[in-house]
């Protein structure tokens, strides 16, 4: 193993000597940035920036699984499928429009479904946790595809505009995405963001990364394996749930597609293109990857290919993702 | 009764089809340590020029039933474009596997582009020449000779690539090199090359795969995405690695999926991971794996 090892062990300690730029303020300092953003953007670079909070939200609990503990999973989409047929199902079948609801609610229901998924996977390390978590999330997948009457088959189902804090917002679909719903989404993102930060840096952080590092050696200092790497699990499938909810109420619709292997494909594909060695690193490869996307997009109907040969050049030429490059380049320039 | 025959057959022709790209999965994990899942491209790549040579064929006057060795020889020439994503693999053999993993992602999402901007958005189908050679009568069930005549070839294939394995000379450099590359390279091996040669040799029978499958269906941007998972299926029932795990998790899939649609319908593919979820739970290197995990 790899992967790009920024802070092990006393690293932790040595960050708070060393004044450098951390990853908590990395994001929060985008997160602020992306709060200033309704001054001067348009509706449209608004509407682009949603999803990148959803799929932010998702990468910072994916990479605790990848970048931290080391464990592979191409089967993450599968948590967004739930978060968004949570939303879904809440909102059109039962009526229960408000988001926090829906959050709570996606929460525990990804949290449940891993915790029960986890027990199975985290035994496995490498490629068969990869993929035994790419099976679990194509059989999600064939079960939202398949079972046409409780999940309305490759249709979908809607997801209705929620109450946030309990209150209805009025005006256009844009209007109410852009305004109340981006504020609420980002100041999540930045909450989720905090908590995840106490998370990598406590000591149940550290078990992660000594587990990521040496499996054998830290089972032998007594870190227990299979639960840390559980529970690692499960909190990246909140995260999960959160950000597929989130996804859900800014489509308007929660589709099997959401659940497709090739979807957590792209999830991979982000957190590699930021670099999963850092804290923000995924949260940036989440924004970098929806801008790539939306570009190549409006230029060639190929943009598939034009990703691929991306992600390609990009696992050749730069396997530390953009976060692990620009650190690079800040080490050498900065002499030392 | 019959209903049980027709199930067996139509299992069978679908696993012949599965075993041959899972034999390449296997192969280039086997050597290489690499877990393609580009080899579902290489089947629809198979698939699109197989139609294509059929095509051309039959347009310079061939007759219709030389179609099945025109698949055939179309897979194979084809199946050469394995060696220049092999140079580009090359560069990251010593890497981290889920960089490997993800490369290969990289060239699924280029294909399917690929596929779209030479043979077009919509389902691709041959012109009928399935039925060329007739139907056969086993056991009281009509089936398209076509078929059989597949499930003989895979067989054949999977003879042949046993033999090369197991009994020729570069089959047993082949080995070592899969056993330990760096003491055959000490013994003389160039690694190098075995490595393009069984890369190339992968992607060969993913594209005769899928030369093959055609005539019964269609072409379309799907079948890749689609594949790439059945044939996860396969090499995780039978063992990552192994090609006698190949073939029966090959069986296993094609049988389940063909007794699922004619029973229950909606469990299609569920009937299938549910089987890989239980193989990977009690079994978790699969039926003939070598335990690495």
């Amino acid at each position: 193993m790899s992967t790009p090892a920024i802070d092990v062990g006393w690293g932790a300690v040595v960050q708070r000597v060393t004044p450098r730029l951390n990853g908590l303020w990395v994001l929060l300092g985008l997160i602020a940035v992306m709060a200033l953003l309704p001054c001067i953007a348009s509706p449209y670079a608004l509407m682009l920036m949603l999803p990148f909070i959803g799929y932010g939200i998702t990468l910072l609990g994916f990479n605790l699984l990848f970048g931290t503990t080391g464990l592979l999973s191409f089967g993450h989409a599968l948590f967004l499928g739930v978060g968004a047929y949570t939303a879904a199902a809440l909102t059109s079948k039962f009526g229960i429009l408000s988001f926090e609801l829906l959050l709570i609610t996606a929460a525990l229901a990804s949290g449940l479904i891993s915790l029960v998924i986890g027990a199975l996977c985290v035994r496995y390390t490498r490629i068969f946790f990869g993929m035994l978590t790419l099976a679990f999330g194509m059989l999600f997948h064939s079960f939202l595809f398949k079972f046409y009457s409780v999940t309305g088959g490759d249709q979908g189902m809607r997801v209705l505009r929620p109450l946030l804090l309990g209150m209805e917002w009025r005006g256009g679909k844009t209007a109410f995405l852009t305004g109340p719903f981006y504020y609420y989404t980002l100041l999540l993102f930045a909450l989720l963001g905090l908590a995840m930060w106490r998370i990598t840096q406590s000591p149940f952080g550290l078990h992660l990364r000594a587990i990521r590092e040496n499996a054998n050696k830290a089972a032998y200092v007594g870190v227990q394996i299979f639960r840390m790497r559980l529970a690692a699990f499960v909190i990246s499938a909140i995260y999960g749930g959160i950000g597929g909810t989130i996804l859900a109420v800014t489509t308007g619709l929660a589709d099997p597609e959401l659940a497709y292997w090739t979807h957590s494909g792209n999830l991979v594909f982000m957190a590699v293109l930021g670099g999963s060695g850092t804290f923000a690193g995924p949260a940036i490869g989440a924004l970098v990857f929806v801008l790539l996307q939306d570009f190549v997009m409006s230029v060639t109907q190929y943009w598939r290919f034009v990703m691929g040969a991306v992600l390609v050049l990009l696992v050749v030429f730069m396997p530390q993702g953009l976060s692990g490059t620009i650190e690079a380049l800040v080490r050498r320039n900065g002499g030392r | 009764m019959t209903e049980l025959i027709d199930v067996f057959l139509g299992g069978t022709f679908h696993a012949a089809v599965l075993f041959l790209v899972a034999a390449g999965l296997q192969l280039v994990f086997g050597v290489q340590k690499i877990v393609n899942l580009a080899c579902g491209s290489f089947y629809a790549l198979g698939a699109y020029f197989g139609i294509t040579a059929v095509g051309l064929a039959i347009k310079f006057g061939m007759p219709p039933v030389l179609f099945f060795p025109v698949l055939i020889v179309a897979g194979l020439a084809i199946g050469l474009v394995g060696l220049p994503i092999e140079r580009v693999l090359r560069t990251i053999y010593r890497r981290d596997e889920s960089y490997q993993l993800l490369i290969t992602f990289g060239f699924l999402l280029m294909f399917q582009d690929v596929f779209r901007f030479l043979w077009g958005a919509t389902p691709r189908t041959m012109d009928d020449v399935y039925l060329a050679y007739g139907t056969a009568n086993v056991l009281g069930v009509r089936v398209p000779t076509y078929n059989l005549l597949v499930i003989a070839a895979s067989l054949g294939i999977a003879v042949g690539l046993g033999f090369f394995l197991e009994r020729t000379r570069i089959g047993r450099i082949v080995r070592a090199t899969a056993e330990n590359r760096d003491m055959a390279e000490g013994l003389g091996v160039n690694a190098s090359k075995i490595f393009a040669l069984v890369f190339t040799v992968g992607c060969m029978l993913g594209t005769v795969g899928g030369a093959l499958v055609v005539p019964s269906g269609a072409a379309s941007l799907d079948m890749a995405v689609e594949l790439v998972v059945e044939s996860f299926a396969v090499v995780v029932i039978g063992g990552l690695g192994s090609m006698r795990g190949a073939l029966v998790g090959a069986l296993v899939v094609g049988l389940m999926r063909a007794a699922a649609i004619s029973l229950v319908p909606e469990l299609e593919m569920l009937s299938v991971y549910l089987v890989v979820v239980i193989v990977l739970i009690v079994r978790p290197a699969g039926l003939f794996g070598k335990a690495t995990a």
